[in-house]
């Protein structure tokens, strides 16, 4: 056993000489840094151990401790201090590389940058970068992404700036309306000199003064079934908070035509409900709710009234479901309905089952003939002319 | 007891209850008791012909009851049966 009190003396090798090594030998490369240095530039092949974890992580990584291993960080500090760890876990070749990345780039030596982001978006996502789970490539998927909001109002106020803050590439708004007064207790992405202005272009000047690598599409006007392929074809994940059932209904139907996943949230007074809809992965709007329900049952929030914050907390429940749906990560609310009552500050999640029956999604509905595409049933009259505002 | 939690379109037909408790084996019974209790609510859960209205869900703790017996299903003390409205509010 090798006694706590020995002093192990670390070999150090140019970086030129490590390069050598690494061209012509099996030796094996440790970068001990943060993960935001190593998503800036690093050595080709390197293996990430951040300091902290080096003890931890090295068997993982170098499980012979006969093999040749070179260690390098920053500056040629830190690459000390692990190799001194490794040597007293019975490592017997390890070198630390002189000077670290910084004398490798001042020798003129090849470096792997992040050049999927400029060095402006390394710094605006880099919390989005650290976290394992995102890092450069999922940063790149968010700026690749395709997310069209279905209202610029209440919910679609908190989304569209979050999902803007987080680098979305392109962001459609569908609203026709324009700013009131009384919209501004809850739609925080309008302001008071925006009162007047349609909602697509008060939208448009927020998410553009936050950030500006999102494109922004307006679409002034409502979805019907004339325009809605057109308009949702062009997207990834489509974001629904419209007002009113002919529009989430006709969203579903083109929706599931079309594959897109559709994340659908709604507010009233005090309640929230949020779910999924992912086509034939999971149910549809229809499956949960065959029919909408008649005008008296079926309130607005201009009639009954919101808490602003409800806004808030639903529709960021919505953006973090876009995040997830992007990047790949996480548990979905694939087939399950979210409830929130924000009286009792409570939760609860119901399960939601794709229906045999349903005429949209269901196995007896008949595939869908080019021709029929775009050709929906006339809603309004099918939700008993309830269009609220 | 079973607890019947009362959404918010149907809590001013339901003297503003949020819960009620309401009596009964099955799912049926414990709305009907609500129905006893708050007749208001009658004609926003049943049809004419005595049967749920389709544009209502009703959940037997996290499962919908469509899913399980239906208005038959049972029901135990601790359950807690849920009406739920769909709702468009989004603005």
């Amino acid at each position: 056993m090798t006694p706590d009190t020995e002093v192990f003396v670390v070999q150090e090798i140019t970086p030129n000489e490590a390069y050598e090594e690494l061209q012509s030998s099996d030796a094996i490369l440790i970068d001990t840094r943060e993960p935001y240095e190593y998503v800036e530039s690093h050595i080709d092949g390197a293996n990430l151990i951040p300091p902290a974890m080096v003890a931890d992580n090295i068997a993982e990584k170098v499980p012979d401790k006969s093999a040749r291993v070179l260690v390098s960080c920053r500056s040629g500090v830190r690459s000390v201090t692990a190799a001194e760890v490794m040597m007293s876990m019975g490592y017997e070749d390890v070198a630390s590389v002189a000077g670290g990345i910084l004398e490798w780039q001042e020798q003129g030596l090849p470096v792997i940058t992040s050049s999927a982001l400029t060095a402006e978006q390394r710094d605006r996502y880099s919390r989005h970068t650290l976290l394992p789970e995102v890092g450069v490539d999922g940063q790149v998927k968010l700026l690749e992404a395709k997310v069209l909001l279905l209202g610029a109002g209440g919910l679609g106020a908190p989304t569209a700036l979050y999902l803007a803050a987080a680098g979305i590439g392109k962001i459609g708004l569908v609203d026709d309306d324009i700013v009131d007064s009384s919209n501004l207790q809850r739609q925080v992405i309008h302001k008071t000199s925006t009162v007047g202005q349609s909602k697509t272009s008060s939208a448009r000047e927020a998410i553009e003064s936050l950030n500006p690598d999102v494109e922004v599409v307006e679409y002034n006007f409502r979805l019907d079934a004339g325009n809605i392929l057109d308009v949702i074809g062009e997207y990834d994940i489509i974001v629904d908070g419209a007002d009113n059932f002919p529009t989430r209904y006709l969203l579903n139907d083109a929706s599931v035509r079309l594959k897109k996943p559709v994340v659908s949230a709604s507010i009233l007074s005090f309640d929230g409900q949020i779910s999924t809809f992912m086509p034939y992965e999971g149910p549809c709007y229809r499956c949960l709710y065959p029919t909408p329900p008649p005008p008296e049952l079926a309130p607005s929030c201009s009639e009954n009234g919101v808490l602003g914050v409800m806004a808030g907390v639903m529709g960021l429940l919505q953006a973090n479901e876009v995040m997830k749906l992007v990047l790949g990560i996480g548990e979905p609310l694939i087939g399950r309905l979210l409830l929130y009552e924000a009286l009792g500050t409570r939760f609860t999640e119901l399960k939601v089952r794709r229906d045999p029956a349903c005429p949209i999604c269901g196995p007896g509905a008949a595939d869908v003939a080019e021709s029929e595409m775009g050709q929906f049933p006339d809603y309004d009259a099918f939700c008993g002319g309830h269009v609220g505002s | 007891m079973p607890t019947v939690r009362i959404p918010p379109v149907l809590r001013q037909h339901a003297d503003g209850a949020t819960e009620v408790d309401a009596n009964g084996a099955t799912v049926g019974e414990v709305l009907q008791a609500l129905v006893s209790q708050h007749p208001a609510t009658r004609e926003q859960l049943f049809s004419s012909g005595g049967d749920l209205n389709r544009f209502v869900n009703v959940y037997l703790n996290d499962e919908d009851v469509r899913v399980l017996d239906g208005l038959e299903t049972s029901v135990k003390d601790s359950d807690t049966v849920m009406i739920l409205p769909a709702m468009a509010g989004g603005q």
